[in-house]
């Protein structure tokens, strides 16, 4: 697998598989869909085209509560009301108390934008199954105005998703799917020398190995993904521990894990 | 050519849509498999493939088909003129899919679309201005440097698609062989039933402000209906004897059913091998946790969804004869003769085994068989009870 990775700016390694992925998407002009560990990357995806690119990147984020009607747009009628009882100007005009949201914005913008829909399955199961339309058609239609919003420049489109709902057949249908993998030990030495300037290859090398004992040791529940693996460089460069210690003592473990019960976990593995 | 591997994906389980396979052609005749067919691989995995859980299959389907190709070597002239000139022959393949018939309205148009777009096309599109290039002018590249663009750095490993696809690595994301609680929880939340049908009628926010604006701030109240989910579930769990050896996975599933907190009710129960005169709340199941089978129907109406676990393993005899009731100094209703019982009452009804359906029939595995010939019975697996939860949503024959 050929590896390619983004210039000094930006701090993101992808493999080849995923670019082409991406490269597909584009030349497709279908959303693409990108799923994987916590910690894989899956949002600095976004930034990283985007950056590669050239373009602006707008970012949803996506929460529990968020409608797809929150993306388009939103009347804000009470605003509306205020100003019509103070006698302001410009009250009989409705298109300026419509407030665009991100995707009404990425459409309306007159470059060619990156549009990051940030872990979608955390709304709604029906949110996606709202969006068919809008995501296809990069089109939406506001009753209030009697306006049709199309994209002028149809944006690029990155969906996240942690896999906590099972998104709907029709929306996937419409994508193209990439799996981000963990990065292999080769890999993530790649992403730890994007993150620090210098470090000693004796420490990197044994706080790789280290790493993957731990996440491969049994009854761990959070695996400690990358971001947690460089806070962890940063913690034991700054404390100046041993690199021969670390694969026999795992110090500073708490940066690693998070919960009690894996630290214990770790432990009885260590005692062994 | 390709299309009998549409057909092979389909036969095999893989759920490709026609519109799928159609952006795949689209794909093709963009060039952005290179002319490669590792190349094709990843396109075609990007395209048809939408969960993770799937790539192994898709990896086994790509070497039935493809193992024949030799992939150091000469690459037959058939597949490389079709990998090297797709839209020469998406004429064809058009035909072919018309001619399979597989195809419906929105598909047409579809296909239209494609077609009227290939007959604009006066070029080959390959070495065009699609954004993978080889040629270093787009921003992502094979080779070479592109100002502001993507350092090409790492080992180059050029691996084939076949060798790729036989090292099988997401063999682990098999749906059927991974199991833990959360994706048992996943799994649960598939049988829901939202509803707004309920006769609670809450106060809508949104439009009661919409509104009340709209008519010039005299208050205009808006109600709107409550949407629950209405699906109650029975669970009862086989518990002791045979079943000790799937204690972890019952106690999973067990867990992942009480924190999947969105049924509006959640009763589980226990019994063991048999449901007999009595079944149980507790699961060391002593006197004072016996709930009569009779009163248990009574309290329960046909609404509910049940699911059954057990491994449905016992001695036959268990199963065809009266059951001797301690209580009552009776003999009661063959075991049998409650679960027919229990079917009747609940249309919506399903057996989790975590055994697998044995393949003869023998002392051992026949009450095994004679229930799964009573229920729909699915292995306790995420495949399983995915599907399981499917059923209990719907009222099917069988």
């Amino acid at each position: 697998m050929k590896q390619l990775s983004f210039n000094r700016d930006t701090q993101y390694v992808a493999s080849a598989d995923l670019m082409n992925t991406v490269n597909i998407a584009i030349a497709l002009q279908k959303p693409l869909l990108v799923k994987g560990e916590p910690g894989t990357g899956k949002t600095m995806l976004a930034q990283a085209v985007a950056d590669a690119l050239g373009k602006k990147l707008i970012i949803w984020n996506i929460k529990s509560t968020t409608k797809a009607q929150d993306g388009l747009y939103v009347y804000d009628v009470v605003q509306r009301l205020y100003d019509s009882q103070f006698g302001n100007a410009g009250v009989d005009d409705i298109a300026s108390y419509i407030k665009f949201g991100k995707l009404g914005e990425a459409f309306q913008s007159d470059e060619q934008v990156v549009l990051l829909i940030d872990e979608i399955d955390k709304a709604d199961l029906e949110f996606p199954n709202d969006l068919l339309w809008e995501l296809d058609q990069m089109e939406f239609y506001i009753p209030e105005t009697k306006e049709t919003i199309r994209a002028k420049q149809r944006p690029i489109v990155i969906i996240t998703s942690n896999a906590e709902k099972e998104l709907p057949d029709a929306f996937l249908r419409r994508c193209i799917f990439h799996y981000i993998e963990f990065p292999d030990p080769e890999q993530m030495e790649d992403i730890i020398n994007v993150h620090f300037d210098r470090l000693e290859d004796k420490l990197v090398s044994q706080a790789i190995t280290a790493f993957y004992q731990v996440r491969q040791m049994r009854g761990i529940e959070k695996k400690p993904s990358t971001s947690e693996l460089i806070d962890w460089l940063r913690a034991l460069t700054v404390s100046g521990v041993n690199p021969k210690k670390i694969t026999g003592t795992i110090p500073l473990a708490g940066v690693l894990l998070k919960k009690d019960k894996d630290l214990a976990v770790l432990n009885r593995n260590l005692r062994r | 050519m390709f299309i009998e591997y549409f057909y092979l994906m389909r036969k095999r389980g893989l759920d490709v849509a026609p519109n799928e396979w159609m952006s795949l052609l689209e794909a093709l005749e963009k060039g952005l498999h290179g002319s490669t067919l590792t190349g094709f691989y990843h396109v075609a995995r990007a395209i048809l493939v939408k969960n993770e859980t799937e790539f192994d299959r898709f990896d086994q389907i790509f070497l039935e088909y493809f193992q024949g190709v030799p992939f150091q070597g000469e690459i037959p002239d058939e597949l490389m003129d079709w990998l090297n000139h797709p839209s020469e022959n998406l004429f064809r393949e058009l035909e072919e899919l018309k001619a399979a018939g597989v195809l419906d309205e929105t598909l047409e148009e579809l296909l239209k679309r494609l077609e009227e777009r290939l007959a604009e096309q006066t070029e080959e599109h390959n070495g065009g201005n699609y954004w993978v290039g080889t040629q270093g002018r787009s921003a992502f590249g094979n080779n070479g440097w592109h100002p502001g663009g993507i350092r090409v750095g790492g080992k180059s490993m050029h691996r084939s698609a076949v060798a790729v696809a036989s090292q099988r690595v997401y063999r682990d994301f098999r749906k059927d062989n991974k199991l833990d609680t959360r994706q048992f929880q996943m799994a649960f939340r598939l049988l829901r039933n939202l509803s707004a049908q309920s006769n609670e009628e809450e106060f809508d926010v949104d439009a009661t402000i919409h509104d009340t604006c709209e008519n010039a701030g005299t208050l205009q109240v808006r109600y709107k209906k409550a949407r629950r989910n209405t699906i109650k579930v029975l669970m009862l769990m086989d518990s002791g004897g045979s079943m000790d050896y799937y204690a972890g996975l019952c106690s999973q599933l067990f867990q992942a059913a009480v924190s999947s907190r969105h049924f509006k009710e959640l009763h589980t129960y226990y019994f063991h091998n048999c449901i007999g005169s009595n079944v149980y709340t507790d699961p060391r199941m002593n006197f004072d946790s016996a709930v009569p089978f009779e009163k248990f129907l009574a309290q329960y109406d046909k609404s509910y969804r049940v699911i059954l676990v057990g491994d449905a393993a016992m001695n036959p005899y268990e199963l065809d004869h009266p059951q001797y009731n301690f209580q009552t100094h009776s003999y009661g209703l063959s075991g049998i003769e409650c679960f027919r019982q229990m079917k009747r009452h609940f249309p919506h009804i399903i057996w989790l085994n975590p055994e697998s359906m044995p393949t003869y029939d023998n002392y051992w595995t026949r009450t095994h068989l004679q229930l799964a010939e009573l229920f729909n019975m699915f292995d306790l697996s995420v495949d399983g009870l995915e599907s399981g939860m499917k059923q209990l949503l719907v009222r099917r024959a069988g």
